[in-house]
């Protein structure tokens, strides 16, 4: 949310004092959100209140992420980040798509059913597993038994699909 | 000392009732069971598990806490002993001498000491938290505004920079939380700040969606990504699961000393088990008897850590329930289960509402006794959880981590912060970010300054209130020396890196 930078860096030896670029933008994305604070607090009206008004604290803040972009800057100019090892973007693409088809669907009244077994099974798919149909149905009864111990005996209620409504 | 003991028996009262025995069995079973999961430690326990009691009543679900967060701490030494993937930092010690006694099938009795020594810790710790909380009480009504203010400086501080490895990281780690904690409407004036005229914004962010988002679904990413580097591996506990008469010599010295360090240090607003935990071990290894065994299974340096983490997790409740100030994330997340029923814990619940906080201090007597009991009879099912394959266990995580946002708030823009706090999550942990500045910073953050607008107000705008008070004064120079330190002596964030 607030870094911007993407996974999949190529793993760096320890004692590297080369700069570390994913250091470099995570200090630019600090710097931006102290920005964005100042920008949100100076829309605010000036308070006339003796103390603090709404916009002190967002400032202070403001404050406190740009010194600390300096200083992460500073860290990574100097390769001063602890090592990494190399990591795979793509399964982390799939759970991502998998949340992602998870909020379009309850997005869309889909249910709370088939929205988990869209997210289950991208997660297992992410963890190796190659048996999308066994998976299908491991998840679509799992998140069955889930929806009606919650639903009906612990009276929490989650969204209703197509699914739900046959139970 | 006298009205301690009343309130006391009040407290077994209310938690010996047969719906609130049931209630502290559930939990302790509940916490267990998700604790033992690879990867999950007490805090993310405690947010996974929030949803179970959203439909209780308060006392009840209050309980059901007290058994969550201990069984949590219990699961997450079990699986640190038995796969060698610690949930989280504070098992980390256990993990080293446990994990070798596993492999050396010894399995049973590093899971016996562990269960024994966070009994007699927890205990004992329990004790010192019900005669130190109303002392605590009593110090605390005096408190002004400035005074809470400058406490709040203090944890803010310890939990993130002095602490830590690296205060530039965890700082901007709390920078993160104190920013997402201004999100929503300003309770003085009204005003809405950082919601982009977004309406659910408006409400806050909501401090289980992001540790939810942050822990399960950043672990989950995180995990994923490094899945090609190595298999962990489960150690089957072979062998007598009892400690012999050598085992019980040798392990209740360092329960003791573990205690001793973990519950004072817990106590003290200076973020989490971590300090306690490698203390201890680094006590036992230089007063043991068998220094050939350390780093080959050592019992003691399983039993003194223990000991140490569940002190020290009995120890944050002081602060926690005296004065509302999680100095850790599984703090914090106790702290978000009071919020959820509109109770704040500090001096006035103590005089508000006696009969919740006492029921909850003996129920964590009685779920450490049920802990006991439980646990080292089922641990052969605690085992087959852990061996549940890792497709399914991360895919069932995640399902049961949106769960409790789809309960809660059935929103996209709520579930998409969740996965967006997924990301987050999981590049902090790429980038070696810690994760609990975040949390008590959001939770702290709209506390300390409320606080704050209080103290100036009734100084009429005055800063110099702050330095006035003496309390006031004391703190803020602590935290000041807190947050120097760490700069000035670089070599003390790093004594945890030479223990190994």
């Amino acid at each position: 949310m607030t870094t911007d930078s993407t996974p999949g860096d190529r793993p760096r030896t320890r004692g590297s004092r080369g700069i570390d670029r994913a250091g470099v933008v995570i200090a630019l994305a600090l710097a931006a959100l102290a920005g964005v604070l100042v920008w949100d607090a100076s829309r605010l009206p000036a308070s006339m209140t003796y103390g603090m008004g709404p916009q002190a604290m967002p400032i202070v803040v403001a404050i406190g992420l740009a010194l600390l972009a300096i200083g992460n800057l500073i860290d990574a100019l100097r390769g001063n980040l602890p090592e990494r090892e190399s990591a795979d973007p793509k399964p982390v693409l799939l759970i991502l798509g998998g949340l992602a088809l998870l909020i379009a669907i309850i997005g869309l009244g889909g249910g709370f059913i088939l929205a988990t077994s869209a997210l289950f099974v991208a997660t297992s798919a992410a963890f190796g597993r190659r048996a999308i149909l066994a998976d299908s149905v491991i998840a679509l009864v799992l998140t069955t038994l889930i929806y009606l111990a919650f639903d009906k005996l612990l009276t929490l209620s989650l969204p209703a699909g197509p699914l739900e409504r046959l139970l | 000392m006298i009205e301690t003991f009343a309130a006391l028996a009040h407290g077994m009262a209310v938690a010996v009732q047969p719906v609130n025995l049931l209630y502290a069995l559930i939990g302790v079973f509940l916490g267990t069971a998700v604790g033992v999961l690879p990867g999950i430690g007490p805090a993310l326990t405690v947010a996974l598990l929030l949803p179970v009691t959203y439909k209780l009543d308060p006392g009840g679900s209050l309980i059901m806490f007290a058994g969550i967060y201990y069984g949590g701490m219990y699961g997450g030494s079990t699986t640190a002993i038995l796969i060698n993937t610690p949930g989280e930092s504070a098992s980390m010690a256990t993990a080293l001498e446990g994990n070798k006694m596993a492999k050396a099938g010894r399995g049973g009795p590093a899971l016996a000491t562990s269960a024994i020594g966070s009994f007699v810790a927890g205990t004992i710790a329990t004790i010192g938290l019900a005669f130190l909380a109303p002392w605590l009480v009593d110090v605390a009504v005096k408190f002004g505004p400035e005074d809470y203010f400058a406490l709040m400086c203090v944890a803010f501080v310890t939990v993130s920079a002095t602490f830590g490895d690296s205060p530039i990281r965890g700082l901007t780690s709390l920078f993160i939380g104190l920013t997402l904690g201004l999100v929503g409407i300003d309770k003085l004036t009204g005003q809405a700040r950082l919601a982009f005229g977004i309406p659910e914004l408006l409400d806050g962010v909501e401090v289980t969606t992001l540790a939810v988002g942050l822990f399960a679904v950043g672990e989950a990413l995180y995990v994923a990504s490094r899945r090609h580097h190595a298999e962990e591996k489960l150690e089957p506990v072979r062998g007598s699961l009892w400690m012999t008469k050598e085992d019980w010599k040798r392990s209740w010295k360092p329960w003791l000393r573990g205690t001793m360090f973990g519950f004072p240090i817990g106590a003290l607003p200076a973020g989490g088990a971590e300090i306690p935990t490698f203390l201890s071990y680094s006590t036992e290894k230089r007063l043991t008897k068998h220094p050939e065994e350390f780093g080959k299974g050592a019992i003691e340096g399983v039993a003194g850590p223990e000991a140490a983490n569940n002190a020290s997790a009995a120890g944050t409740l002081v602060p926690l329930l005296t004065l509302g100030l999680p100095t850790s994330a599984t703090a914090a997340m106790m702290l978000a289960g009071f919020q959820q029923y509109g109770l704040n814990p500090g001096p006035l619940l103590f005089a508000e509402r006696p009969d919740l906080v006492w029921g909850l201090i003996a129920s964590l007597f009685i779920a450490n006794v049920m802990l006991l009991v439980l646990n080292l009879p089922l641990v052969g099912l605690w085992v087959r959880l852990l061996a549940i394959p890792q497709p399914w266990l991360y895919a069932g995580i995640l399902v049961f981590a949106t769960m409790g946002t789809i309960a809660a708030k059935p929103s996209v823009v709520e579930l998409s912060m969740l996965a967006g706090f997924g990301v987050m999550g999981f590049l902090m942990r790429r980038f070696d970010f810690p994760i609990a500045p975040v949390v008590v910073g959001l939770i702290l953050g709209p506390i300390a300054e409320s606080q704050l607008r209080r103290a100036l107000q009734i100084s009429l705008g005055d800063p110099l209130t702050l330095v006035q008070s003496p309390m006031s004064a004391t703190l803020l120079a602590i935290a000041l020396i807190a947050l120097v330190a760490p700069f000035v002596l670089k070599g003390l964030g790093r004594f945890k890196a030479s223990e190994d």
